[in-house]
């Protein structure tokens, strides 16, 4: 959004028009409507799409978080919310809050090795590597890590073949860190592609400057390329930040014992109870904390906005 | 020097291979459990790997009437549907934010990107809960069109892409030679970002094979796709059936990341969301 864009005013005009009666920021599709309104026409049907099927519905659940069974106003579906889960609100935020900091020290490793990386062939490996788990959906994630990560699963199956721990010593993985090692697992790349594209298309001069310079690699992913590349990072962590309280397969396969994400809880006030003004206050709760993230990150543009 | 350098290099290697090693292991270590899972007959604690295999799941699983092809024919309907919603709506659409000037461009783009920036399971109950009242529960449109509004993001900003790197001077010289606009757009402009509209249309079919919460609250109870199917198999305890239904699900998934590259053009690439 930053680019500036090619709008008919700043193209420079085209030397070979024909008709030169016509002015040089004629429009391309008709002459007959000024060029907005046939823009706003054609964005119509997809913005529709937008306000009539995840607008109206966002509406509707802040509204209904605060409405009880009556229609009357009322706080009772926060409060109760809040009594009945704020160990899970907390659990959520911490989960994934963890997965974005693993999330983003993976991932600009990653991309930091493919861009500085010297050995080719390493770096060929890697990125055939890293990339695999970006296709795979969440729900096979989800149905791998519960297989892998159990008490009988292949991983202490193998840590005990390969005599690295006692059979005993052997515990299930299938709690928080479950669903910590899912979200790393699955957003890493998606990260990591990013954050790589992003240092690929760097100016290398800077980089081969400091290496004349004598600076390690390390040094320059940490002070040259990171800082560059910092845009691209936060948008990508925050993508995933949300990504991650939106999942409800994860938690729901790897974690359904409390205390446990509430996208688990929302789902089960639905299906249980009926219950939709707490599942609403519950989704008010989530849109808070993404909320949050947001406004973060719009405060560090308007000041990164204003340094420049 | 070359020989001093030689030995150095080679133990370079040492904590690049354990790394790269580990790597390996933590990707496709999960990727082989389920593997493994898809052809076990028999495999419980503590045996490292299973006692007996063989393709009986496979014969249940792809028995004609199974429930299992039922999904994967629910799934492929919904997911082309998606895909033809998502274009009728974001090709004139990505056309017009690369080509028209219009007013508040930025936020049009953002508005596209806010379903998938949201944390969406409250807006999926709503959504259910409108549908309800509609009749749209429990079918095929209700479904699609909860996919439609998810995709919107990849198609209408990556045709928007895609159409912003055809190069303008070509459809000027079309319009020179006394083509109308309609001609131009379907001769030159449409034919030029294809591939960046096959990408796009790609990462819809996927989002919406995979998607999950949506169908979860909008499908039942009468729609049951792969991932819903999976997830009850996984759920009751069947890994055997989840593991050929995940991988079911992987192989458009894998086949269609090692193809991506082929569609989505590193000029169209640097384009998307600007």
């Amino acid at each position: 959004m930053s680019a500036p864009l090619p709008t008919e005013a700043n193209r420079p005009a085209p030397f070979l028009r024909k008709g030169g009666g016509r002015d040089a920021t004629a429009l391309p599709v008709t002459a007959a409507l000024p060029d907005w309104v046939w823009g706003v026409l054609l964005v119509l049907p997809a913005l529709a799409m937008v306000a009539l099927f995840f607008l109206y519905p966002l509406g509707l659940s802040a509204v209904s978080a605060f409405q009880g069974r009556d229609g009357g106003w009322t706080l009772a579906n926060i409060a109760k919310a809040f009594e009945l889960y704020s160990l899970d609100m907390a659990f959520t935020l911490a989960i994934v809050l963890l997965s974005s900091a693993l999330v983003a020290v993976l991932s600009v490793a990653i991309g930091g090795y493919l861009t500085l990386g010297e050995n080719r062939l390493a770096v060929t490996m890697l990125r055939w590597l890293y990339r695999w788990p970006l296709f795979i959906p969440f729900i096979v994630a989800a149905q791998m890590m519960r297989s892998f990560l159990a008490k009988n699963g292949l991983m202490n199956n193998l840590l005990i073949g390969g005599g690295i721990i006692e059979p005993l010593q052997a515990a299930s993985l299938l709690d928080w860190r479950g669903v910590v090692v899912t979200f790393v697992w699955k957003q890493t790349p998606f990260v990591a592609l990013m954050v790589a594209g992003a240092m690929a298309s760097l100016d290398r001069s800077t980089i081969e400057a400091a290496r004349d310079l004598g600076a390690g690699r390390l040094r320059i992913l940490a002070e040259i390329v990171v800082p560059q590349v910092r845009p691209t990072l936060v948008v990508g962590l925050i993508l995933s930040f949300v990504t991650m309280l939106s999942v409800m397969s994860v938690p729901m396969m790897i974690n359904p014992n409390s205390p446990t994400m509430i996208t688990v809880d929302m789902a089960y006030r639905i299906n249980a109870h009926g219950d939709y003004g707490v599942a609403n206050a519950l989704g008010f709760v989530s849109y808070a904390m993404a909320g949050l993230v947001g406004w973060v990150y719009l405060r560090h543009g308007v000041r990164q906005g204003g340094a420049r | 020097m070359i020989t001093t350098l030689a030995p150095a290099r080679a133990l370079a290697w040492i904590p690049r291979g354990l790394a790269l090693g580990l790597l390996a292991f933590v990707i496709f270590g999960p990727l082989t459990n389920l593997g493994l899972w898809a052809v076990a007959e028999k495999w419980y604690f503590p045996h490292t790997l299973p006692l007996q295999y063989g393709f009986s799941f496979w014969e249940r699983v792809f028995a004609p009437r199974s429930n299992a092809m039922a999904s994967l024919a629910t799934s492929v309907t919904i997911a082309l549907l998606t895909v033809a919603a998502c274009l009728a709506v974001s090709v004139p659409a990505g056309y017009a934010l690369a080509r028209l000037r219009l007013p508040w461009r930025g936020a049009i783009l953002l508005a596209f990107l806010l379903p998938q920036a949201f944390p969406s399971v409250a807006v999926y109950i709503n959504v259910a809960r409108i549908f309800y009242t509609l009749g749209l529960n429990g079918t095929v449109a209700g479904v699609v069109l909860v996919h439609t509004v998810h995709g919107l993001v990849f198609s209408v900003w990556i045709t928007a892409a895609a159409f912003a790197a055809v190069d303008r001077s070509l459809e000027e010289a079309a319009r020179d030679m006394g083509a109308g606009p309609l001609r131009t757009f379907f001769g030159i402009t449409l034919p030029l970002a294809a591939p960046g509209v096959m990408a796009s249309s790609i990462f819809v079919f996927l989002e919406s094979l995979d998607e999950f919460t949506g169908t979860y609250f909008v499908g039942v109870p009468d729609i049951s796709t792969l991932p819903l199917l999976m997830f009850n198999a996984g759920m009751g305890g069947n890994f055997q059936i989840a593991a050929i239904t995940a991988l079911i699900l992987l192989v458009p998934s894998v086949g269609f990341m090692l193809v991506i590259e082929r569609f989505l053009k590193a000029d169209v690439l640097a384009k998307v969301g600007h």
